[in-house]
């Protein structure tokens, strides 16, 4: 294994674009920028293999603002998509049939919805028959391509087009953000992290270190969606910034299982901060303040960082 | 001797596929067991992988097959409805996959023999349909589908159906052909479409917005289709010149100068067959048409043949609930706008692998000369035998059910 040495600032990130404007995706998406910095490290020898999603209408006909090629599938099977472009490059090149210059990295691509909730099935098929594949997860913790209902990716409290706060149920979202981090590393991918449009540096990272492994490489980056998030769309990085100070987005790493966080603060900003800057919390702050509600979401953040050893130590 | 099973596996290990994502469901299973072990035995060179659902299993077999590896996979019934949604995505790449259909009735109530619900309700994906009688026609269909699937004119999918138990499990002698002949059918497979490659970035399965461009894509597809009868033609020419077999869009048998036509499909024609001749027996000039291709529905070769009987029964082994024989009504339409027609009789019977008794071939046959002798046409019918309703009823006894519900056939 070649000695991987890490970049340090912003601008050793490679200037050349392999994602390039005038998209439909909305002003701000948090996905995209994500997405434009994941391409830029991956380069233009992939294909895309995507799920029904904000994404999928990146490439419309006769448009496509990639310079890799791309193959929508359906919600629930881009990684088994992934699995049949994966195994036949093999076995053309095996055969002689495709020159070994001619070979792409695969690579998944899909919003939360399908990689929390339809997807999830066809993405473990893939992890455990150790398909040597990236999955790129945007994930903007909701349905957003319908109009952002609630997903399993939902975070307690948010309000969603299917969780709105009435009357009877006033808190908006009742259940705990599903974590998919853990599903995946029960399976012990070589490589799996998170990552953050606002910091592209450890994202850049995280993408060469995982080039080094044959199999699953996985990647779930938390996506601000202004729409959804009731937030300004030049807010976007702040808030992908804030939700990793206030410690809600863990930044880290899982290498067959062994998790490593890549960022550490001493001290976390309160969860307040993060929330009362989005439109989908409002709620739990006018008319009345939901104490009870913005403790709970607290307690599971300190209650996280508690478990975590290099943040104790 | 090879069942059903073997010999589309043998249709597969001929055609020299490269890759086989593989799911199993009862009963196509023998199909990929047979296939896994020739592969890690090191006798056929292809991938073999079993994925998590049929419907990823779809998935895989389609964006190989648009990465320009010849692939096959296989299902059956519940499988084949859980990967409905690719059905129709896959025909829409254009790949020239091959897949089986080993047919078997659909949930519910759940049960394991034949009927045609399963395949039918694919009709409409874009996949061309080859059903087949004998275990003989599914090993070679598999070769002239490969054929059809990768010609420029078409570039569609294919289904390979053949029926559960009658015929998947079922031993019958099957000649296997010479290998020399087989790759001059069917050559190497060299894509020119489907590929996806670092010197050559392509965007497929791309979304369109506006219904005048999904409309032309949909347009472009069904032209095709169309267009896979005369190609057909062509192919089964071919391979009747080099293997001595012919499969034409429809079989006949004794319909030359039959006045009642029976139409069926799949492997229940073989009692078809011998019925016509106990018709013949009874001096009804009794004859029996079978459609070998579905889709695209060769209306042409239909009208040729009906169009000389008198009346014609369809007896369909599918059930469209609340409308009828899906076959039927297919057949109903291509004769509709014929000056001169046959009376057209519809008739259910063999879901789930039910008996087509004797009895009841001579009741079609009866009603089809009442047809013709003295204008009686009788609607549609469901057929049921008194020996299976006393047993039916036997069964509600023991569930507690005392009442016995008076069974009355027609609609
Ligand atoms: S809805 Fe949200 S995730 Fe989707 S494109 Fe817009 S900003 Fe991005």
């Amino acid at each position: 294994m070649v000695e991987l040495i890490p970049i340090k600032s912003i601008k050793d990130i490679p200037f050349d674009e392999n994602l390039f404007p005038g998209t439909p995706a909305c002003a701000g998406c948090g996905g995209l920028l994500a997405l434009r910095h994941c391409l830029k490290v991956l380069g233009k020898d992939i294909v895309i293999v995507n799920a029904a999603g904000c994404f999928t209408l990146l490439s419309i006909y006769p448009f496509t603002p990639f310079k890799n090629s791309w193959l929508y599938t359906a919600m629930a099977c881009a990684p088994a998509g992934a699995q049949g472009i994966r195994d036949a490059l093999d076995i053309l090149i095996k055969k002689g049939k495709l020159d070994p210059k001619e070979d792409l990295k695969v690579v998944v691509l899909t919003g939360d919805g399908a990689a929390y909730d339809i997807g999830l099935a066809s993405t473990s098929g893939a992890i455990n028959r150790n398909l040597d594949f990236y999955y790129i997860c945007y994930d903007n913790e909701a349905y957003g391509n319908t109009g952002f209902q609630w997903s399993g990716a939902t975070p307690l409290a948010s309000k969603t087009g299917t969780t709105q706060p009435g009357r009877l149920s006033p808190s908006g979202a009742e259940f705990f953000k599903k974590d998919l981090f853990e599903i995946w590393r029960s399976h012990k991918p070589p490589y799996l992290a998170t990552i953050s449009p606002s910091h592209p540096v450890d994202l850049h990272n995280k993408f060469k270190k995982a080039e080094q492994y044959k199999g699953p490489k996985l990647f779930i980056n938390l996506s601000p969606c202004p729409p959804g998030w009731a937030t300004e769309p030049s807010h976007s990085t702040i808030l992908a910034k804030l939700a990793v100070d206030t410690g809600i987005w863990a930044l880290k790493e899982a290498i067959y299982g062994d998790i490593k966080h890549t960022h550490i603060q001493k001290k976390f900003k309160s969860i307040e901060e993060y929330l009362k800057e989005q439109g989908r919390f409002t709620h739990l702050f006018k008319p009345q303040r939901q104490e009870s509600v913005i403790n709970k979401i607290q307690e599971r953040v300190n209650k996280y960082w508690h478990s975590v050893q290099e943040y104790t130590k | 001797m090879l069942t059903g099973n073997a010999a589309a596996a043998w249709g597969v290990r001929l055609a020299n596929v490269d890759y086989i994502p593989a799911f199993p469901v009862t009963p196509q299973t023998e199909i990929i067991e047979t296939l896994s072990k020739w592969i890690n035995d090191g006798v056929m060179d292809a991938k073999f992988v079993t994925m998590d659902s049929e419907h990823s299993m779809i998935t895989a077999a389609g964006a190989a097959s648009a990465t320009g590896a010849r692939v096959f996979t296989a299902t059956s019934s519940q499988g084949l409805v859980y990967g409905f949604e690719m059905l129709y995505t896959i025909a829409g790449w254009r790949v020239p996959l091959v897949m089986i259909n080993v047919s078997r009735g659909l949930s519910s109530p759940i049960t394991l023999e034949p009927d045609h619900n399963d395949i039918l309700a694919t009709r409409d994906t874009g996949f061309i349909q080859i059903h087949c009688e004998v275990c003989q026609e599914v090993m070679d269909s598999i070769l002239i589908a490969y054929r059809l699937a990768e010609d420029e004119r078409i570039l569609l999918p294919v289904l390979v159906n053949m029926d559960g138990f009658h015929l998947s499990f079922t031993r019958e002698p099957v000649e296997l052909p010479i290998i020399e002949q087989v790759r001059k059918f069917l050559p190497a497979y060299k894509p020119n479409h489907a590929f996806f490659k670092a010197s050559q970035p392509m965007a497929q399965g791309v979304a369109v917005l506006g219904g005048y461009a999904y409309s032309y894509f949909k347009y472009q597809m069904h032209l095709a289709s169309k267009k896979a009868i005369e190609v057909y033609r062509e192919v089964s020419e071919e391979f009747a010149e080099l293997f001595g077999r012919t499969y034409n869009t429809v079989e006949t048998y004794m319909a030359d100068d039959a006045e009642c036509l029976l139409i069926m499909t799949n492997s229940f024609t073989t009692m078809g067959k011998a019925a016509i001749e106990r018709a013949r027996a009874r001096n009804i000039k009794a004859g029996l048409l079978r459609l070998r291709l579905v889709r695209p529905f060769p209306e042409a070769d239909i009208i040729r043949f009906v169009k000389r009987a008198k009346a014609v029964a369809v007896l369909d082994q599918n059930i469209s609930i609340g409308k009828g024989g899906i076959i039927y009504s297919d057949v109903a339409s291509t004769l509709y706008n014929e000056k001169e027609k046959p009376v057209l009789l519809s008739f259910i019977s063999g879901l789930g692998g039910k008996n087509i008794s004797i009895e009841e071939f001579e009741f079609i046959f009866d009603s089809l000369v009442k047809a013709v002798d003295k204008g009686e046409i009788s609607p549609p019918q469901l057929l049921y035998t008194e020996a299976e309703l006393i047993e039916i009823n036997r069964l509600k006894n023991i569930v507690g059910k005392e009442k016995h519900y008076k069974f009355e056939s027609g609609d």
